[in-house]
């Protein structure tokens, strides 16, 4: 063997250091075959680390390197890149990660040492096997596709649109906008939020750049970065878009009423064919097949009838669309929904009517929903002379989700004070664990509900009854809570309760991460890469999340992820190219038996057959490097490059050195013969 | 015909024997053979478990023992025996340290606890293994318009995890409409009678049976019906010390569910030992009894 490692062990600060014996693995290092040099230093991706590895490349003739220090999602590149500069190609380095997988989970010290030189051990062995190899350029198309046309969705669409590029903008519902439609005020400025959103909608539905899809819904994704092909049912509206003006007399006309369960929360009607609000985008409505009297009973057709439009825009026979389209890149903002209050029954909802959930009660003070803005009880028409607010319903709670919803606060501070402003007799209580209201000018709006002499009550609410039991409290809501700062239990009769639900991850969340290959922690957020340093692209190459999809965010939290979206995305189009791994598979044709097993496996589609020569081949454009072919193969033709067999097997021997029964002697043999 | 182990404890000999003869009864007549523990022991009651945990354990597991023997699912009316032996059994099958410890003193008794029988509350026996279906097949006389106060009682899912619903269940009303009874809304169905606090504190306990038998007469109930012994004297015995004490005028009759099941079933209401009771429910029972089936038995 003539090949010549160099050994790097990472002291990473105290990270690895103050566990594992890295002075001894670097010596222990030093003895093993073909390792040339092996050292320890203090932060390998300091410049001065990565200097070191270069002059030992031009000083000592190193042919191969292995750095032990963190993972490779940290630092792969920055050491590849290094040991190009010393004249090395990239590919002849290979990582030992002594962080994540060794210093870190345990303390230790001896058994974490031990770790460290099976792991030197086997990237040493490994680096041996390797080859030269070249980046791949793979080419960039312009077009993107947001998954989602909340707040978040909206900015990241008209980021990209307006710095130039195409941008297909899928939503489920009849129109975008998302929940902050559905909103009053936003904390903590008060602003209203339609006020502030329906302009955005405005320029998304307006913008040249953008094909808006609504009552759509993604079906398929294949490809990779840069080359996404992407099936979207659109669903029947039963509207020819073509023809509507929006002029909205098939709405008036339409004689069937239906408790609109989505806009309005349940609090309001709307009819079998509707527009969930005045300000939707796109302006078009859609029909709701299990509602309507025509396909009910084959009749009524009232909608087309008065439909003035030439030729007439309502279409009965109208089918559901399949769309592909071609994308280089796909910024997931499909959102949250809120946790079902019904769930915790001794808050009392759906069982004492005057209990609501925050969404029904955003509706209720919006003016523009349901009551004109005037808060009122189920009757619809009392007024409240009382309300408790109860916090962290379903979050911060062991029995449903652990995490801080992190808004609740805040627009349950936003609600206390529309009740004082619009009903200024009423007392407001607000129950929370904790006040949490970090966020620029957040507090301060906490210190002006103080100044409005809202009750604030640290507790959590054990129960909401209707049971009376002292004077003063027949026909009220009765919140049991601890008062915990006071030490004490206390009865607070109230008219109105409204509970402020957890945010929760679309309860299909699971399903669409399969369906663009990517990951969601346990409570169904999707996974950014880094949770500090790269939240919004995912461990998929061209997926990227922006919004509550990932965690619960307010407005300004999705705006802003929206946007950093983007900027990812308009960052790799503007390059036009992208640099890929070479790790691609390859058939080698002289032991191809041609028996095809390969062909149908390869889930990219990237291997043909050739009839004349019966073997098969790999279009390396195509191929994404998953190995399935090649652990598939019969006649073992097929390798993957960075992963051939010599490269494994020498890996898994090296990291199994210790258990070798004759690895004393050999190990004894090693120093004699250095 | 199915059978189980029946334990009824020691209310059940005396001072709750109505709800011991109104259980047999209606459970033959739905088709279901109870067959007591022969030489049952006391399943450790309130106390016994925070003397000596180890010693209340392996009292219960003489029980439980004594059914897996007989191969049969336990079942016992009281919600104190229930819970014990319930906890007991779930306790020692995690703990299999324990459970051997225990084992071998059951050895004495030529018993073995192996953890491998099911543990019953009465009540889940007529809503889940007998079901509505059943129990609504052999009714002979609907309590049409009985508006009866469900009260659960505090023992029967509490403290319980892998329960579905602990905090608003709805089978005993469910139950007592399979019958034809009208369950009211009753918010504190699932509040402590007071338990064994008659004993130590008598305000605290007298004040927390005066909030349930308010909560039922707000709710328009003309009789409470429990799973519990000690939840029927809470709430039937003191009556009169309540309305002393707080200047009520309650006169609530308070019955065991069972005694609803068999009059619904066409059972007479002595065979149910309806009329035992010190509020005596027979001005609002006794429409429901066949008169003729009365007199030819």
């Amino acid at each position: 063997m003539s090949e010549k490692v160099g050994v790097y062990i990472c002291h990473c600060g105290t990270n690895i250091a103050k566990t594992v014996d890295v002075v001894e693995v670097a010596r222990w290092a030093g003895v093993q075959a073909n390792v040339e040099v092996a050292c320890e230093y203090k932060f390998m991706c300091s410049s001065l680390g990565q200097t070191l590895i270069e002059e030992d490349i031009k000083e000592k003739g190193l042919t191969r390197v292995v750095v032990a220090s963190c993972s490779p999602h940290m630092h792969e590149k920055t050491f590849r890149t290094a040991c190009e500069r010393g004249g090395l190609n990239p590919f002849m380095f290979e990582m030992a990660n002594i962080r994540e997988h060794d210093s870190w989970i345990t303390d230790d010290g001896e058994a974490a040492t031990q770790k460290a030189k099976a792991l030197v051990k086997a990237a040493v062995d490994r680096v041996v096997h390797h080859q030269p190899l070249e980046l791949l350029p793979v080419e960039i198309n312009p077009n993107t596709l947001v998954v989602g046309g909340g707040i978040a969705g909206i900015s990241a669409a008209l980021e990209l649109a307006n710095a130039g590029y195409h941008v297909y903008l899928v939503e489920r519902e009849p129109t975008i906008g998302g929940h902050m439609a559905q909103l009053d005020k936003t904390f903590p400025t008060l602003d209203c939020s339609a006020c502030i959103l329906t302009p955005r909608m405005v320029e998304v539905g307006q913008h040249q750049n953008i094909t808006l899809l609504t009552w759509s819904e993604v079906e398929a994704v294949d490809g990779y970065l840069g080359n996404f092909t992407v099936t979207v049912r659109k669903k029947a509206r039963y509207v020819d878009e073509r023809y509507c003006t929006g002029c909205g007399i098939c709405i008036e006309k339409c004689p069937r009423k239906v408790i609109d369960e989505v806009f309005e929360a349940g609090l309001s009607y709307r009819k079998a064919i509707y527009r969930p609000f005045p300000q939707a985008v796109p302006k078009y409505p859609v029909l709701d097949p299990p509602n309507c009297t025509y396909f009910e009973r084959g009749k009524c057709k009232a909608c087309q009838i008065f439909c003035p439009t030439t030729p007439n825009s309502i279409d009965f026979e109208q089918q559901d669309e399949i769309l592909k389209l071609q994308v280089g890149n796909i910024i997931l903002a499909t959102g949250y929904t809120l946790f079902d209050c019904s769930r915790i029954p001794q808050y009392g909802y759906g069982r004492l009517a005057n209990v609501f959930t925050s969404l029904e009660f955003e509706r209720m003070v919006n003016a523009a929903g349901p009551t004109g803005g005037k808060i009122v009880l189920r009757d619809m028409k009392t007024p409240p002379m009382s309300v408790g607010i109860v916090h962290c319903v379903g979050s911060r709670d062991e029995n449903f989700h652990k995490y801080c919803s992190k808004v609740c606060c805040m627009y349950s501070l936003k609600f206390a004070h529309l009740i004082h402003e619009r009903l200024p007799d009423a007392e407001v209580f607000n129950f929370y664990i904790d006040m949490r209201t970090p966020g620029k000018g957040y507090e301060e709006f906490y210190h002006r509900l103080l100044d409005e002499e809202t009750h604030f009550i640290r507790g959590k609410v054990a129960d909401v009854t209707d049971a009376a039991r002292l004077p003063g409290e027949e026909g009220k809501l009765i919140i049991q809570v601890e008062d915990t700062l006071i030490g004490k239990q206390r009865r607070i009769p109230v008219d109105m309760v409204v509970l402020s639900p957890a945010m929760e991850a679309r309860h299909d969340s699971r399903e669409i991460t399969q369906l663009f290959r990517m990951g969601c922690d346990f409570d169904g957020f999707f996974i950014e890469r880094h949770p500090k340093l790269d939240p919004v692209a995912t461990m998929t190459e061209g997926i990227y999340v922006a919004g509550a999809c990932q965690g619960p965010k307010d407005i300004p939290d999705s705006v802003a992820h929206g946007a950093a979206a983007s900027a990812r995305v308009a960052g790799l189009i503007a390059r036009g190219i992208v640099m890929m791994e070479p790790v691609r598979a390859s058939i080698n044709k002289e032991l191809c038996s041609g028996c095809r097993i390969c062909n149908n496996l390869c889930p990219y589609n990237a291997i043909v057959f050739h009839e004349d020569q019966k073997v098969s081949e790999v279009i390396t454009a195509l191929c994404q490097g998953c190995g399935t072919c090649v652990a598939a193969c019969p006649s073992a033709a097929i390798t993957g490059a960075h992963f051939t067999n010599d490269q494994i097997f020498s890996e898994i021997e090296g990291i199994l050195w210790d258990v070798q029964s004759d690895h004393w002697e050999r190990e004894a043999e090693l120093v004699t013969a250095k | 015909m199915k059978e189980y182990a029946y334990f009824p404890g020691c209310s059940l000999e005396k001072m709750a024997l109505p709800y011991n003869l109104s259980t047999l009864e209606s459970t033959r007549k739905l088709g279901v053979e109870l067959k007591e523990l022969e030489d049952w022991n006391c399943c450790g009651a309130t106390a016994y478990f925070h003397v000596d945990e180890l010693l209340a354990n392996t009292l219960v597991a003489r029980n439980l023992a004594m059914a897996e023997k007989m191969g049969l699912d336990l079942v016992a009316p009281c919600s104190g025996c229930f819970k014990n032996m319930y906890f007991t059994n779930l306790h020692l099958k995690k703990d299999p340290e324990l459970a051997e410890h225990i084992n071998f003193a059951l050895e004495e008794d030529n018993l073995h606890f192996s953890g491998n029988i099911g543990i019953r509350h009465l009540i889940e026996l007529f809503v889940y293994d007998i079901g509505f279906e059943e129990i609504r097949s052999k009714i002979f006389h609907p309590l049409n318009g009985l508006r009866v106060a469900p009260y659960y009682g505090c023992q029967i899912l509490r403290p319980r995890k892998d329960h579905e619903d602990v905090e608003q269940p709805r089978f005993f009303e469910d139950l007592l409409s399979a019958i034809g009874a009208d369950p009211i809304d009753f918010p504190l169905k699932l509040r402590c009678c007071g338990g064994s606090l008659i004993i130590t504190s008598r305000p605290a306990a007298l004040s927390m049976a005066r909030n349930l038998i308010q909560n039922a007469i707000d709710g328009e109930a003309v009789v409470i019906a429990t799973a519990c012994p000690l939840c029927q004297v809470n709430l039937e015995c003191y009556q009169q010390q309540i309305n002393q004490e707080f200047g009520t005028n309650f006169s609530m009759p308070v019955v065991y569910f069972t005694q609803l099941v068999g009059l619904a079933l066409g059972i007479p209401p002595k065979r149910l030992g309806i009329g035992a009771e010190l509020v005596s429910a027979m001005p609002v029972l006794s429409q429901f009894q066949d008169s003729k089936q009365e007199k030819s038995q």
